[in-house]
């Protein structure tokens, strides 16, 4: 059995009090004396660094145990006891959770300092860092959790923390619609996680809802119910990870500051669904079926979003495509059974996407808040840390050797390849190549070229030190992250093994050779058309037929408002106005007309003179009193 | 002989009654209740007399206790009425008319 060892509940805590303590000084200082931001911008970084110095010595901690005995738990407080349900405020550090801790508590603080100098001038400065705390500390209850409920309340802290942040420019009223859609169409997928999840109970909680016991009872399951638990699951999965159908809340998100989408909407919480499923990678394991359909339903969302990714003029929106590309990506590899191949893209993904976001983030700073990249051009010679480190990122997200984005594709397309997924190895391959495409399309346009807009790029210079420096720490990890798995070495796939139940394919050596080296003719490819068309500049294009069909996105979003946002609001409607008012209201209003009957009755005798309620009350005791007389005789 | 003194504290009571129902000024009705009281003391004074027991002394001692505390919180409250709408016409008080 694994230690119990008390410090790993302070892990979450840490932000989480920083997330009160934060809050109330903002509460109680944001109207007459403001404090400032440096208070606030070291107060917020304690929290995370913290949690990160915490999440170290957790890993030091494991790497010291036998390799069958790696987890460390602690049972807070027993939550509630109802029946057959058990449910523990417990946290369980395995393997699998120590990597998605030690990732998020790193890129955390790292985008905490950079936000130090991104927001600096807000005025709502203190309540940013605030939110940005209590989504850190719900990502870790997420990440620690030790069962699908403990999980479940951190998938809701960061739904909330995702819409509060979404909506954080509130005066312009496109940034809360995004905010709300984000919520809602969460809240559909949040609906698949909780059937899911009360399946499960249903079928195997009675002996333990602890992933442990869940783990050595799975046996138990008929294959109908674990195909139902395993799609509902994967129902929660796509709203929180942004899958086709619910993919569509992701790029509206890019409203919020760009540190969130770097933090949220890229590195962490949209990783979520895939550590929930690699997390039962028990379950799914043995219903090949429902690995199938993740699978399917990741190539083909990521096939979906490189296309849209690929006429985005909005330098966010393009990022925000690619991270639904990639997250496609990461389904794609845990669908086919290879849990640790899709872990580890989240792993290099996080690395290379919050640098790509950060250094979106510095370009649009530097821009006056433009991100339009038809506007940019040319900033290569004014931000060269910025412009250095940002191909780094993206040679990273075009899956370039030996940059770290190279490694964990090759190793999905690679598994999806020796686990006879053809279709799937396909699909991915050309996924691969539009990928360079449009990724390096933005690096070429934005800086690259010559300067579109010559007042702002006379304007632009190179961010402050608390922006680059994260950069460059995180420019270092996206470039060598991919060495910590390389085919041969697969340091990770070993870590991760005692927590997933995956069997690795034997393949034979011409079948990886094959898979890497089709990677790298795609990455060419994809980079030779990206610079033929833009490497030497270029006119915004004028888009006709299917481009612009793919650049209002398919028309998706006003697919889904006309099939089923308008019915649903019309039959809202039509119940407002027929039902309630003919039949719910009747009975309703019947029942306050009787008491206002009885009531007016009775309003004669409340005459309001102290005398005539004397004599009431003379008249009442003297008719007691003749009662009691009679009686007693 | 226990009959008279009876009498008379019924007579009282009634007139402590009539006092209270019929008189609008708040120190009239004020002192009816006390008349009441009295009359109630008279009573138990006589049937302690009857049966020979001090229960009855005991209860009218009481009385005259809760009485003395009583009249000091009334005589308060008349003053706050009375700052209240420069009046002691007890209908002018009645804001509990339905």
């Amino acid at each position: 059995m694994g230690q119990s060892v008390h410090y790993l509940g302070l892990i979450p805590l840490f932000p989480l009090m920083g997330a009160v303590f934060i809050g109330l000084l903002h509460v109680f200082t944001c109207k007459n004396a403001k404090l400032p931001e440096k208070v606030y911008g070291l107060l917020a970084c304690v929290g995370p660094v913290l949690s990160f110095v915490m999440a170290l010595k957790v890993f030091f901690q494991l790497k010291a145990l036998p390799v069958d005995a790696r987890f460390l738990s602690h049972n807070a407080f027993t939550w509630f006891s109802v029946g057959d349900l058990h449910i523990n405020m417990g946290f369980l550090a395995d393997p699998l959770s120590c990597l998605m801790l030690l990732f998020v508590t790193l890129i955390g603080s790292l985008i905490h300092i950079y936000s130090i100098g991104y927001m600096s001038g807000d005025k709502n400065y203190g309540k940013f860092f605030a939110y940005m705390n209590l989504f850190l500390g719900s990502m870790l209850v997420l990440v620690l959790g030790d069962s699908p409920v403990v999980m479940f309340v951190g998938w809701e802290g960061v739904g909330l923390c995702s819409y509060l942040l979404i909506s954080f420019y509130s005066e312009d009223t496109n940034n809360v619609l995004a905010g709300n859609k984000a919520f809602i169409v969460n809240r559909i997928g949040d609906l698949g996680f909780v059937l899911g999840m009360s399946f499960l109970f249903w079928g195997i909680g009675a002996s333990g809802f602890d992933y442990l016991s869940l783990k050595a009872n799975v046996h138990h399951l008929t294959p109908a119910i674990a195909l139902t638990v395993c799609l509902l699951l994967f129902v929660g999965a796509t709203g929180k990870s942004a899958q086709i159908p619910l993919y569509v809340w992701l790029p509206d998100a890019m409203a919020g500051p760009t540190p969130v989408s770097a933090l949220i909407h890229a590195a962490t919480m949209v990783t979520a669904g895939v550590y929930m499923v690699a997390r039962f990678s028990f379950l799914y394991a043995h219903v090949e079926l429902a690995g199938d359909i993740v699978a399917w339903v990741g190539i083909l969302t990521a096939l979906l979003a490189a296309i849209f990714g690929m006429f985005q003029d909005d330098i966010k929106k393009v990022l925000a495509y690619s991270t639904v590309s990639q997250l496609g990506y990461m389904f794609a590899g845990v669908g086919v059974a290879a849990y640790s191949a899709g872990i580890f893209h989240v792993f290099t993904h996080a690395f290379f996407k919050a640098l790509l976001f950060l250094g979106a983030g510095s370009v649009i700073y530097a821009m006056h808040h433009e991100q339009n990249i038809w506007k940019m051009g040319g900033l290569k010679a004014k931000m060269p840390k910025t412009y250095l480190t940002m191909v780094i990122g993206a040679l990273a997200l075009a899956g370039c050797p030996p940059f770290s984005g190279f490694f964990s594709k090759d190793e999905i397309l690679f598994s999806a390849l020796a686990t006879g997924h053809y279709g799937i190895w396909a699909v991915g391959l050309l996924v691969a190549c539009m990928t360079a495409y449009y990724t390096f399309r933005m690096i070429f346009v934005v800086f690259h070229g010559e300067p579109r807009d010559q007042h702002a790029f006379d304007h632009a210079k190179e961010s402050p030190a608390v922006m680059t420096v994260p950069l460059i720490i995180l420019a270092v990890g996206a470039a060598f992250a991919g060495f910590l798995n390389m085919p041969g070495v697969q340091t990770v796939s070993h870590w991760l093994a005692p927590s997933l139940t995956e069997h690795h394919p034997h393949a034979s050596s011409f079948v990886l050779v094959f898979a890497m080296a089709t990677s790298i003719v795609a990455f060419l490819v994809g980079i030779k058309i990206a610079y033929s068309k833009f490497g030497k500049g270029a006119a915004e294009p004028v888009f006709s037929g299917f481009e612009k069909f793919a650049y209002n996105k398919f028309y998706v979003d006003e697919l889904y408002n006309a099939v089923i946002v308008q019915p649903y609001k019309a039959v809202g409607s039509s119940i407002w106005k027929t039902i309630e008012p003919n039949v719910t209201d009747g009975p309703v209003k019947a029942v306050t007309r009787l008491y206002m009957m009885i009531g007016t009755a009775f309003k004669v005798f409340q005459v309001g003179y102290v005398r005539i309620y004397a004599i009431y009350m003379i008249v009442g005791l003297s008719l007691m009193s003749l009662f009691l007389s009679q009686s007693l005789n | 002989m226990i009959h008279s003194y009876l009498y008379l504290s019924i007579i009282l009571f009634c007139l402590g009654i009539v006092g209270v129902i019929s008189r609008r000024n708040v120190f009239t009705v004020f002192m009816s209740i006390e008349l009441m009281l009295n009359a109630a003391n008279l009573a138990f004074v006589a049937f302690a007399r009857v049966h020979e027991s001090m229960d009855g002394h005991v209860l009218a001692m009481m009385v005259m206790a809760v009485a003395a505390a009583e009249a000091a919180l009334a005589l308060a409250v008349v003053i706050l009425l009375h700052k209240h709408k420069s009046k002691l016409d007890t209908n002018v008080f009645s804001l509990l008319k339905g």
